[in-house]
């Protein structure tokens, strides 16, 4: 496992230390899109862990909405430090999993049913937010009490700080994948996302793995939810929470790939990316011209490219030495 | 009237039939014989145009059906009773029929068709309210021919008709099939069921890991060792 | 009992008989081609948008309008399975689930890129009746009525028609239909054409009461997978039922606490359920 790990973990370093130098060399506003995208990235592939096996969760929005209120929320009515408030938005998060995946899984609720049953998750989670606007101010959203540059408050007006936040949990992130990837819980989950009945019957404890990577996966989600918020300084139900960011979380991950480490960060790329270029290149005369044109192309992606941009070249990559 | 020349098809990189040739002339009753996994069912689905033959050619009364999906041999006048019956088990019996006529052709001749069926099988009169998940056996059986001939098939293809039912009830069955021969169907029968079969065709054909190797006479088979042979794996 | 508790009960219904035509046209997609349309409550957008277009901008008389709208979204239907369901039929179901997804994305883009984001609403006043202190508007009276002649129209189609009779078979036993001499390939189409149809006639009714903006599908949207989900996905009378269970949580919720709870309640309500008996409240 220790050769494993290095051999995967290589790429990333060296990604790492390309990234790290990122500040260094470019605008402020090269550098928001950077911690988007690193940010982003982060959440889409900590839903991957459970969708590449086949628990395709539409319901991400509510732990990622979780995570985005609760440390803002305890810090403007509690003055608590995001220290403290977000693990406890991670841990409310991961609650919210259990109780709602240890059901799920005991139930053998799977498929359209799991699909449908995390939309409606994820819509509550939304209504929630919405109908508790005395506190959460609703639609309209609301902002963490600003004091200017605080590692206490955990805000930052200088950009490079949270990049450098957002490169390690970025990174933190990836190698959590690969944890997953190469740990013994990779072959057991395979196996059940292939055959259920038939992996319980060898003696893998199906409800224990798939509660794993769920709580796990929610946790991310929750801390990746937590730093947008931060970061932002702003947080509104229809952005970080609810159906519309739920299905944007999974055609990332799937439109990047999923079933490679760097795939959601790809799909994070074109998420985050493709809207800015077209937005720059359109300006906002053609306002949602930009969010068709993503559409379609996802649309597109699921059916000539299903294993997504990173997979598609690591096919050609696979393909080209056989044709030498 | 039937024609398949050297038939070859499987399901992937699985062959089941190599080299398939046989004929059935019109009013005949011919069966195709052989032991499990002899790739009988595939030969079925191949005509019936449920699987594409990967090589041959098949034709029907002169015109070829090798490239033909299913419902358009259906409309050529061949009917298949599926393995297992296949029926809709949530439909009513005589939603069972209905289907079974869904061509413009028989629709036009529905009241008729289903008059002369249920002649056939006056015990489905009775039951045709009922859904035809709760028959017995043999009376599933027995839609799922009667559903066949809804069609107003030229030719029948039964595979393995007495598959899962009990002795008295397999009695009645090839009873039935001797019945529709006498109404003038050609029928093409599949099955397992060695002593039974030939007393109802003409001849046979003796299909062994995807391949014919022997064909004759019913009253030349009923005494032919290799027959045996064949089914007792020696 | 309270005279307005009855009022909300008996807009519960109402609002139900339109829920229920969302369902049964979920449901019959489902049940015959295997496939949920994620964004089929888009699809009813784009009706309501055709007909707010066609009768205040093109002046066409609001039948003629709401007609047109109906054909319109059948051929919607159609096109959606031609060009994003069928490539992908054999494809894993998560694979469709996110196609239809996709469309959700790219309708509700387009709408605002063609429409903006205002709210347009076509005008039209009908009228409220009073029942001593109870009032029921007009519009969700017909809108109700209509529906149930929907449900009643679809009902006799799959009971007595060839075509809805291989609709039900292909939901059982889709290998053997070439036997049977059906194209499957047709019923899909057809099939795809009845749920689009429906889910025109839903935008015909639900005009009359709201106002169309792009997003108006989330509105309704997850409420119809809910109710089909618990009445067991592809079960016609069973969507058909929880669809009057959903709007009377909704009805009262609404009546005791206020509309958005309501709508919590309703989720809630859903997740509950689904976790006590995960087929759905009358799956058989």
């Amino acid at each position: 496992m220790k050769n494993e790990l290095t051999r995967r973990l290589a790429p990333l370093v060296v990604a790492t230390l390309l990234l790290a130098f990122v500040p260094l060399a470019t605008s402020d506003y090269v550098l928001h899109i950077a911690i988007e995208i690193l940010l982003w990235g982060f959440v889409y592939t900590a839903w991957s862990l459970m969708g590449k096996f086949g628990l395709v969760s539409l319901g991400h929005g509510a732990f990622l909405g979780i995570g985005a209120y609760v440390s803002p929320l305890l810090w403007n009515y509690a003055g608590l430090t995001p220290w403290l408030g977000i693990p406890i938005g991670v841990l409310i998060a991961m609650l919210l999993a259990l109780v709602i995946g240890y059901p799920c899984f005991r139930l053998r609720v799977i498929g359209h049913y799991f699909a449908l049953v995390t939309l409606a998750l994820s819509q509550v989670a939304l209504l929630t937010i919405v109908a508790a606007r005395d506190i959460t101010g609703g639609s309209l959203g609301m902002t963490p009490k600003a004091v200017g540059h605080s590692w206490y408050a955990l805000q930052f007006p200088e950009k490079p700080y949270f990049y450098a936040i957002a490169l390690v949990a970025w990174v933190f992130g990836i190698v959590v994948w690969h944890f997953v990837d190469i740990g013994e819980g990779r072959a057991a989950l395979d196996a059940i996302a292939e055959d259920e009945g038939a992996a319980a019957a060898i003696g893998i404890d199906v409800m224990r793995e798939k509660l794993r990577v769920t709580l796990a996966s929610a946790a991310l989600t929750a801390f990746g939810g937590a730093l947008l918020s931060q970061y932002f300084m702003y947080v509104n139900p229809d952005t970080l929470s609810g159906i519309g960011v739920s299905l944007q979380i999974v055609f990332a991950a799937i439109a990047g790939g999923m079933y490679s480490a760097f795939g959601p960060t790809a799909g994070g790329l074109f998420t985050i990316a493709l809207p800015e270029i077209l937005r720059i290149t359109m300006g906002t005369n053609f306002v949602g011209a930009a969010n068709t044109i993503y559409g379609a192309l996802l649309v597109i992606f699921i059916i000539f490219m299903p294993r997504g941009i990173i997979g598609w070249f690591e096919s050609r990559l696979a393909a080209a030495p056989a044709r030498s | 009237m039937l024609s398949l020349r050297s038939i070859s098809a499987g399901y992937g990189s699985f062959r089941a039939l190599f080299d398939v040739s046989l004929e059935v002339a019109a009013g005949e009753a011919i069966g195709v014989v052989g032991p499990n996994g002899a790739g009988k069912s595939t030969l079925m689905r191949v005509i019936s145009g449920m699987l594409r033959a990967s090589s041959g050619e098949l034709s029907f009364e002169g015109r070829s059906l090798t490239r033909l999906p299913a419902h358009r041999i259906v409309e050529a006048g061949i009917a298949h009773v599926p393995e297992h019956r296949r029926l809709f088990a949530k439909l009513t019996v005589e939603e069972n029929l209905r289907i079974g006529a869904f061509l413009p052709q028989a629709r036009r001749h529905y009241a008729e068709r289903s008059e002369w069926v249920y002649a056939l099988f006056p015990r489905l009169l009775e039951r045709r309210r009922q859904l035809a998940g709760t028959l017995s056996g043999g009376e599933q059986q027995m839609v799922a021919i009667g559903r066949a001939l809804m069609s107003k098939p030229k030719m029948l293809l039964m595979d393995e008709p007495s598959a899962g039912l009990a002795p008295l009830v397999v009695e009645q069955v090839f009873a039935l099939v001797h019945r529709i021969r006498e109404e003038g169907f050609t029928v093409l029968i599949v099955e397992q069921n060695l002593r039974q079969v030939l007393e109802v065709v003409d001849r046979a054909y003796l299909l062994e890991v995807g391949r014919i190797r022997l064909s004759g006479s019913s009253a030349e088979l009923k005494d032919d060792p290799t027959i045996r042979q064949a089914y007792m794996g020696l | 009992m309270d005279i307005y508790l009855l009022e909300a009960v008996i807009n519960g219904i109402l609002l139900g008989g339109v829920l229920a035509l969302l369902a049964l046209g979920l449901n019959l997609i489902f049940g015959v081609i295997d496939v949920v349309w994620i964004c089929y409550a888009e699809l009813v957008m784009c009706g309501m948008y055709m007909i707010f277009w066609l009768h205040s901008f093109f002046g066409w008389p609001i039948l003629l309008a709401s007609f047109a709208a109906i054909l319109g979204v059948a051929g919607l239907g159609v096109l959606l399975h031609l060009l994003v369901i069928s490539p992908i039929l054999e494809s894993a179901p998560i694979n469709q689930l996110l196609a239809t997804g996709g469309m959700l994305f790219f309708l509700q883009s387009l709408a605002t890129l063609l429409f903006g984001t205002d709210f347009r609403n076509i005008g039209l006043r009908l009228p409220i009746i009073e029942l001593g202190d109870i009032f029921i508007s007009y519009s969700r009276l017909l809108a109700f009525g209509t529906a149930l002649i929907g449900a009643v129209a679809l009902y006799l189609f799959l009971s007595r028609t060839y075509l809805g009779i291989a609709m039900r078979a292909i939901a059982q036993d889709r290998e053997i239909m070439g036997l049977m001499g059906v194209d499957q390939r047709r019923i899909y189409l057809i099939t795809s054409a009845v749920g689009g149809a429906l889910a025109g006639l839903a935008a015909c009714l639900l005009v009359l009461q709201y106002d169309v903006h792009p997003f108006i599908g989330l509105s309704f949207g997850p409420i119809t997978f809910m109710i089909c989900v618990l009445g067991g996905l592809g079960n016609m009378i069973g969507g058909f039922v929880a669809a009057f269970v959903m709007s009377q949580i909704i009805a009262i919720g609404g009546y005791y606490f206020s509309i958005e709870i309501s709508y919590v309640l309703a989720f809630v309500f859903f997740i509950v359920l689904m976790l006590i008996r995960p087929q759905g409240l009358l799956a058989r």
